[in-house]
């Protein structure tokens, strides 16, 4: 078995997300990496684990259509077709599975084997393992599932391929980086969040901001926090509000209220600081440490 | 033109979803069900292109069975001009979904699908892009933003770290992220004449598509529970570990 | 198209529409109601509203029916498929100490009406929903999700109801998406809302109904449903608890059914007359789980629903005149629950079929009263149960727990229920707290997070939707008089007897309302003292989503 892994570049180097799924499709047997754009074909080659790099350096905007026409085409040679849960990923696979009438699977967190998989559904409150009959399986993989493979160590031959005729049904106009520094909750690499504990809203931007400056963290918010006005509502995490799922999630100052777990149980790492030992966000904590906050949190902007 | 809206009944997304004890799945039975809310969104967005002129018809659409006429009733409420209900017991993944929308849009013609990103149940995240390669159309998936001018549509796309915006050649599939609006309500006056609108029932088994799944669920389990980890004493201690242990900062 | 005053009196535009009659609330009164009115009647245009987002999503109950009224209501219910599965087998009334139970024995004879032989274990939301199914098919409009926010007033008659706005902001502003409520005119108007309505109470206060009745007492039904392994599952076993962990001057006890696929109903009614301002319900259901009668059946189980909701105990005495010009009120909003027997269902759901048809020959002789509604009420076997047990939950008031239990023996053995006397209730229950200085704390375990579990924890079963950019639906009258009242004198009750943890105290001594937590269940509108918290419908649609099983 042989699987393909439709990777990304980012400032040159290829994205983590693309080596967890890279990780993932090792499980396989042999794996080779498909490469869109002008850049990055020297980092790719040097990822370990690699046997060959396809790339396609006339798909520069990574658009659906010709991607997936072009995977179309490569997919006879391959048992399985993977892509990280990206954007661009999500965007595409499904696309290649239309082609071929096959059922993608999205977001796998775990290999059972060659066609069974297990992957979060209900916004993570429940896992399912599903059977793939498709004689190609077609997965988008969460990164935080699977450690990434070394960005050097590997030395996989490179093969050019022409990009397919373009339809010219979609154009590419512009791509706008985020303007703001801080990440967006939702899609934040780490998020840092604040409670009561803080006390009033200037602790809670004093404190709290540059942690998230030095991390490139989003900042997030306890319902408590957001009703005595220290935040806005659209940084509340919980229930009502937004469920986040970072690599990172620091809760400071908040107790962990049920509705506040929902919205943050599934980060990958979880730290809490919190005076109170007895705080429920402790139990969920992969790394805790009690005490009071107008200490920590500048001791922790200094110590990053 | 018309703009064909395909909706999915999902557990609603205030209820705290229970896995089933014996692990069949999540239960449904009894649950208040709803419009899965990206879909609502995908309709607003038709009922105001529908506003500006540049829709002529919006038409819902539905699969599932008899009991699903509930959110193409809902739709109508908000204002899609009539609905379709694909009737079948069959509990249909998404790639059947597609195949079946596929002869939906053969029959109605329709110049724009518009329907929500993923449904809040199975999250696959699927539909519209497969639905838009079976019928060899472009796609605009996580929409925040779309214009219609000259035959075109141009998407303005939720991606990694920023907006992408595309143009569209008409007919296409747009998928609709969450920033794409705020629907609006079914107003009671519009549930009541929303009863009197039409709505087709197509027996899924007449529309020619296997609906075999190609996917299927071996089980379901509730996630593991978190479990408390360890308590650091300084700063110091906790910068190293995440450093070098959890290797996330 | 009409013109309404709002509150702030500025006119508001309201889309109209008529029926001949309109229902508040999709409980068992409301939609019994709507049935008979459409089979008597299938020419009637009938409306029902209901506030939850669906029929059931409101409906907490424990429950055992007494079929007798469904019978009259569908004498072929079994055909069609009501969700009454498990009949009652088993049943045990128990006197708790800490540490112990005693079997009250000869149930039948001690207190006959406790007696279930016959009866069913169902979930009254399931129950609920099939009756909603069963009044769609007889061509009932349901609208669910809409809110009676106001009684629709014409010539001092009521002439309908106006349901909530929608989209409007925590300020009180429209929001882009604002859609006026509507008027829903009626000949007719039934009012079905449950224990302390607040139209109902709106309706009572403005046609000065409860004039000739004794104060209305109530209880804080607060309630968890549990699977449970099915080897430890025994279909249709009932027990009922009362002693500890209550003090003796407060009414109440646990309930616990084996019902369903491997579902334990397992909940605790709390008098809201008690005087112990220390006292909380919550943790007094939480704690008595602890007991060693019925911890043992959730061994293995999980927690899988949490709700509460008041209920009327008052009986006849507390009765309320039911008739208005426009209107009638039916079920518990008026208070026909059977509290000795611990059934509200089946007389909610004949005072329903009684209401049905006095407003049809209303609405017929083109009366503005129905008339005829209270001398049928007394004329039939609802007034009849309710007046046998009238002298009970008094009893209790008066002489507490233990005389109380003594006097249901003595009146049910020897009198029958036909004691040439009525006991009657002196106080409202926002009168019989004591200071918080005269009155002993109560120390309640931590929950442990497997048997016990916090407000918190217990609200997020309940799936509550509510926006939270709409107006605060709990409407405290002046923050000076609960700092004065409330909080000096009293130590912040509300803070203990809401279920769900709305209200709480800050650092600074101030009221927090959590309005997003609330469950509808109206113990703060009966319970404050000064009467000063004010129930009112949020946006239609909010408020808790309980499964079928509730």
């Amino acid at each position: 078995m042989t699987a393909l892994v439709l990777i990304e570049i980012e400032n040159g180097k290829v994205r983590q997300a693309s080596r967890s799924a890279i990780a993932a499709a090792s499980r396989f047997g042999e794996v080779d990496a498909l490469l869109l754009g002008d850049a990055g074909a020297e980092a790719a080659s040097t990822l370990a684990g690699v046997r060959k790099v396809l790339h396609v350096p006339a798909l520069t905007h990574a658009l659906a259509e010709p991607t997936a026409a072009l995977l179309a085409t490569l997919a006879p040679s391959y048992s399985h077709i993977l892509a990280a849960s990206s954007s661009s990923g999500k965007n595409i696979l499904p696309r290649l599975a239309g082609l071929l009438d096959v059922q993608p699977i999205s977001d796998v967190v775990k290999i059972e084997d060659e066609s069974t998989f297990i992957r979060p559904i209900y916004a993570g409150n429940a896992l399912a393992t599903v059977q793939s009959s498709d004689s190609v399986k077609i997965l988008t993989i969460r990164s935080s599932s699977f450690d990434p493979v070394a960005e050097t160590g590997g030395n996989a031959s490179l093969e050019v391929l022409d990009a397919p005729a373009d339809e010219g049904k979609s154009r590419f106009v512009k791509l706008e980086q985020s303007q703001s520094d801080r990440p967006e909750l939702e899609v934040a690499r780490v998020v840092i969040s604040g409670g009561k504990g803080l006390k009033d809203a200037s602790n809670f931007h004093n404190l709290l901001e540059p942690i998230a400056d030095k991390l490139g963290a989003a900042i997030g918010a306890s319902r408590a926090a957001v009703d005595s006005g220290f935040a806005p509502n659209e940084m509340q995490v919980g229930q009502t509000g937004k469920v986040v799922a970072p690599e990172l999630y620091i809760a400071t100052g908040l107790s962990g209220a049920i509705q506040h777990l929902a919205g943050m149980k599934d980060s990958r790492v979880i730290v809490a600081i919190n005076i109170d030992p007895e705080a429920p966000i402790f139990k969920v904590a992969d790394y805790g440490m009690v005490g009071d906050l107008f200490e920590i949190l500048p001791a922790l902007t200094k110590a990053l | 033109m018309k703009v064909l809206v395909p909706v999915k009944r999902v557990v609603d997304y205030n209820i705290k979803p229970r896995v089933a004890a014996d692990g069949r799945g999540v239960e449904t039975q009894g649950v208040k069900m709803s419009m899965n809310p990206f879909d609502e969104i995908a309709l607003e967005e038709a009922l105001r292109l529908r506003e500006k002129g540049h829709a002529s018809e919006v038409i819902a659409v539905t699969i599932g069975p008899q009991v699903a006429q509930d959110v193409l009733r809902t739709a109508m409420a908000m204002g899609a001009d009539r609905a379709i209900l694909i009737s079948t017991d069959v509990d249909c993944e998404p790639r059947v979904v597609a195949n079946l929308l596929k002869a939906v849009v053969e029959k109605e013609q329709p110049g724009l699908i518009s329907m929500g990103k993923q449904a809040i149940d199975d999250d696959m995240n699927a539909t519209g892009q497969m639905l838009a390669a079976k019928l060899g159309w472009p796609q605009g998936t996580f929409a925040s933003q779309i214009d219609i001018a000259d035959g075109h549509a141009t998407v303005t796309r939720e991606v990694d770290g920023g907006t992408e915006t595309l143009a569209l050649t008409l007919p296409a599939v747009i998928t609709a992220d969450l920033r794409l609006n705020e629907p609006r309500y079914a107003s009671l006056p519009n549930i009541m004449k929303a009863r009197k609108k039409p709505l087709e029932t197509l027996e899924a088994a007449s529309l020619g598509v296997d609906l075999t799944p190609h996917l299927t669920v071996v089980k379901v389990a509730e996630p593991p529970q978190r479990t408390a980890g360890i308590i650091v004493e300084t700063v110091d201690e906790l910068v190293q570990k995440l450093k070098t242990e959890a290797k996330v900062i | 198209m009409s013109q309404t005053q709002s509150d702030n009196t500025t006119a508001i535009e309201r889309e109209e529409m008529a029926f001949d009659v309109v229902i508040v609330g999709g409980g068992p009164a409301g939609l019994t109601a709507a049935i008979r009115l459409r089979q008597q009647q299938p020419e009637l245009s009938v409306c029902l509203l209901e506030k939850g987002s669906e029929i059931g999503a409101h409906i907490v109950s424990g429950a055992v029916l007494e079929p007798s009224a469904l019978t009259e209501l569908f004498p072929d219910w079994p055909e069609r498929g009501a969700p009454l599965h498990t009949p009652v087998r088993d049943e045990k009334l128990l006197f708790l100490t800490k540490k112990t139970a005693i079997p009250i024995p000869a149930l039948h004879l001690l207190m006959p009406q406790m007696n279930n032989r016959g009866n069913y274990i169902i979930s009254l939301g399931a129950f609920c929903r099939w009756l909603g199914e069963q009044a769609e098919a007889l061509g009932v409009e349901i609208y669910p999700g809409f809110s009676g926010a106001d009684l629709f007033i014409e010539d001092g008659k009521v002439c309908g109801v106006i349901t909530g706005d929608m989209g409007v902001n925590r300020q009180g502003k429209p929001k882009p998406d604002y859609t006026p409520g509507m008027i829903l005119r009626a000949k007719q108007t039934i009012l079905a809302e449950g224990a302390r309505g607040s139209l109902s109470k709106k309706a009572m206060a403005r046609f000065d109904l409860r004039k000739n009745a004794d104060p209305q007492t109530f209880g804080l039904g607060i309630k968890e449903v549990w699977e449970i392994p099915a080897e430890n599952h025994r279909p249709g076993f009932v027990q009922h608890s009362f002693g500890w962990p209550l003090d003796t001057h407060t009414y109440g006890g646990a309930f616990l059914y084996h019902f369903g696929e491997n579902l334990v109903s397992y909940g605790f009614i709390t008098a809201l007359d008690y005087r112990n301002p220390w006292l909380s319900p919550f943790e007094e259901m939480q704690r008595t789980k602890q007991h060693p009668a019925f911890k043992k059946h959730f061994e293995g189980g999980r927690r899988i629903m949490y709700g509460a909701r008041a209920i009327s105990e008052g009986g006849l005495q507390s009765l309320p005149h039911p008739i208005f010009p426009g209107g009638v009120l039916t079920g518990d909003c008026a208070g026909f629950l059977n509290m000795p027997k611990i059934k509200g269902i089946h007389t909610a759901m004949r005072s329903g079929m009684i209401a049905a048809d006095a407003v049809l020959e209303a609405i017929q002789t083109e009366q503005t009263e129905a008339s005829t509604y209270m001398r049928a009420l007394k004329a039939s076997r609802l007034w009849k149960e309710l007046s046998a047990a009238r002298n009970i939950r008094p009893a209790f008031s008066h002489w507490g727990m233990l005389g109380g239990a003594a006097y249901s023996g003595i009146d049910s053995m020897i009198f029958r229920g036909r004691a040439p006397w009525t006991l009657h209730h002196r106080h409202a229950d926002n009168h019989t707290l004591l200071p918080a200085d005269k009155a002993p704390k109560i120390d309640y375990p931590k929950a442990d997070g497997k048997l016990t579990f916090t407000r918190a924890e217990s609200v997020f079963l309940s799936n509550i939707s509510h926006d939270d950019d709409q107006p605060v639906h709990l409407h405290v009258g002046d923050m000076q008089t609960w700092k004065e009242v409330n909080l000096a004198r009293f130590a912040a009750p509300e803070s203990r007897y809401c279920p769900a943890g709305v209200y709480e105290t800050n650092e600074a001594e101030e009221l927090v309302i959590n309005a997003q937590n609330c469950v509808h269940c109206k113990s703060c509108d009966i319970k404050d003292p000064g009467q000063d918290i004010n129930w009112c419908t949020p946006e239609g649609g909010s408020g808790p989503n309980y499964p079928s099983g509730m």
